[in-house]
């Protein structure tokens, strides 16, 4: 099965290199590829800056988004937990706006900045899911998921009042990210991306044994075995981790570590041995998807691929809720 | 002893939401020899849950000691503490579509916490688990799709997996059939007799306990109230006095043991 899923992720991935506004004969894309295409021609402009970046950016921040989702899934025991519906996204993409209005931008140093500001958004806003959630005893679902809601819309204001406090030259640039887009990003930056969100799936794909043992509830974890308090540090570390480098890189796109790991569990099962490194595939193919229909259905001019995200989350939430949600178990 | 608790004394922190006294285990001594069924009856919040917590350093005692075959639990890892005494939880289900071997597979886990997949030998006892509670027909099934006493078996299952020297169950009746009871108990003491494994349970249901158990402990408020022979803690008197209502004990036809019911008269506040 996690064949299968690599192949169509290969499938999506060639697809997309020949697909684009810019119209590229297949022949003129290959002969780029091969490096056989003129340094400065239009064909290997387009295939190796402007398209293999956008897709590699696609494949990991889809693929870690929906990693976080499956760890943080795990983590609050909610198959509706995931990075934006917590507002974690949202703390994360306050931390960027900062770091933004500091100036600072994509290159690798920078990055790295902008990254560091993400990771303590995230954490900020995921320490105050947790206190609020926490007040009512326990985490249940109803109010971990109106913490999240009430932390998102938080963070959303602060990030508004940051904006508008912006010079107006930074202006278009901000809000282009914060709908989360794909444009390339430099290869210094994408080979950091590339790192932080392999840190962070490390770090949930070694523990998936105890992730498994984590859905029988904290007490029978520590009756099995299991160090619980430093697994969840670990495991809520590296979630924040990956949803704080994908904001900081391509921005706050919603929904994709609800929407893929629910379907990979329908197919695959509840075993997060397997189920981790599948979301990792499938949420880049789904990611690429979304990116490919961001450009296409208003070609020539592109929507943000969080847009995309949104219309396919939104309802596929109401229905998770009115289908999977078993209240006070 | 298989299992001791030695004077040991527990209180919960205080806390803003907790309005009444937070609830303490005072001096509480008991010990399970290896082999032996003992429950653990009691009205509510009178200490049976934080007992298993203890008993399985979920929580620290603040004084007096828990011991495994001798071994203090502090210094114990968790995993060595997992592999001498399993626990059934009160029901609850993941809600995650677990199957019913995958749950009893967890039961592995602390035989080799750093393995990823489970070896066959782990296969081989978790499907020996579940043909001696009946489930093994269910193993590819999620959790979700079995009635309330296979989901129980199954989590009983997943404890036997573990392979204990003690098996703790909290509440393994509540909100199950009457039909169930009678499987229950017949369950508990095969595994009993077969495995000489020795058994914790924790009860409301003071019929299943009596029928069940070698010796049964009485707490009221976080102490012993009596420790001994079911005839013995079964006794109208002091069943009226710690449950605040009056009982009848009579003596089963079919096994002899003692059975309580109630009289339906008005409870008068004893607090």
């Amino acid at each position: 099965m996690l064949s299968v899923l690599t192949a169509a992720l290969v499938v999506a991935v060639v697809a997309s290199l020949f697909l684009g506004s810019a119209h590229l004969s297949p022949s003129a894309v290959v002969s780029a590829l091969s490096g056989r295409a003129a340094p400065e021609s239009i064909e290997r402009v387009v295939t190796l800056s402007i398209r293999l970046p956008r897709i590699v950016a696609a494949v990991l921040a889809g693929g870690a988004l929906a990693v976080a989702g499956v760890a943080f899934q795990a983590l609050t025991r909610n198959p509706l937990a995931e990075p934006s519906v917590l507002g974690i996204s949202a703390g994360a993409a306050f931390g960027v706006v900062i770091g933004q209005s500091f100036g600072l931008g994509l290159t690798l140093r920078e990055a790295l900045g902008l990254t560091a500001f993400a990771f303590a958004g995230a954490l900020l806003a995921a320490g105050a899911v947790y206190v609020i959630a926490a007040f009512g005893r326990g985490l249940s679902i109803q109010t971990l998921l109106l913490a999240g809601v009430i932390v998102g819309i938080f963070f959303s204001s602060a990030i508004t009042v940051v904006i508008s406090l912006l010079d107006f030259n930074r202006l278009g640039g901000v809000v282009h990210w914060l709908l989360g887009n794909l444009a390339p990003i430099p290869s210094g930056a994408l080979a950091l991306f590339a790192c932080l969100a392999a840190v962070g799936f490390a770090l949930v794909v070694t523990h998936a044994r105890e992730l498994n043992l984590m859905a029988l509830g904290e007490e029978s974890l520590q009756q099995l075995g299991v160090a619980a308090d430093r697994l969840k540090l670990t495991i809520f570390l590296a979630a924040a981790l990956l949803t704080a480098s994908v904001v900081a890189f391509v921005g706050p796109i919603g929904f994709v570590g609800l929407i893929v790991p629910h379907v990979l569990r329908i197919l695959l099962g509840s075993d997060n041995r397997l189920l981790v490194p599948a979301a990792l595939v499938g949420g880049g193919i789904f990611l690429l998807f979304a990116d490919t229909v961001a450009r296409s259905i208003v070609a020539p001019a592109e929507l943000s691929v969080g847009v995309i995200t949104s219309f396919f989350g939104a309802p596929f939430f109401i229905y998770l809720l009115r289908t999977r949600y078993r209240p006070n178990l | 002893m298989l299992a001791e608790l030695r004077d040991v004394s527990f209180a919960y922190p205080a806390s803003a939401e907790r309005r009444e006294r937070p609830f303490a285990l005072a001096g509480l001594t008991l010990e399970i020899a290896p082999g032996e069924i003992v429950g653990v009856i009691g009205p509510n919040s009178s200490g049976k849950t934080t007992l298993i917590r203890l008993l399985t350093r979920v929580l620290e005692p603040d004084a007096g000691e828990v011991r495994l075959d001798g071994v203090p639990v502090r210094r114990m890892s968790r995993a060595e503490l997992a592999r001498r005494v399993a626990v059934v939880p009160q029901g609850t289900v993941p809600q995650f579509p677990f199957t019913v071997g995958e749950l009893v597979l967890m039961g592995r886990y602390p035989h080799d916490p750093g393995r990823y997949f489970e070896s066959a030998r782990d296969h081989a006892v978790a499907r020996e688990a579940m043909e001696a509670t009946g489930v093994r027909e269910l193993a590819d099934l999620p959790l979700e799709h079995l009635s309330g006493g296979e989901r129980q078996r199954a989590v009983i299952a997943k404890a036997l997996a573990q392979e204990p020297r003690l098996l703790v169950l909290d509440e393994p009746t509540a909100h199950l059939d009457l039909r169930y009871q009678v499987e229950a108990a017949t369950l508990l003491r095969r595994l009993n007799r077969e495995r000489g494994m020795g058994i914790l349970l924790v009860s409301h249901d003071l019929n299943l306990a009596a029928e069940v158990c070698d010796r049964l402990l009485l707490l009221r408020a976080g102490r012993a109230a009596a420790l001994g022979a079911p005839e013995a803690v079964l006794d109208p008197a002091l069943l009226a006095a710690v449950y605040g209502c009056e009982v009848v004990v009579d003596k089963s036809e079919t096994t002899r043991r003692p059975v309580v019911r109630l009289t339906w008269k008005e409870v008068r506040d004893t607090r």
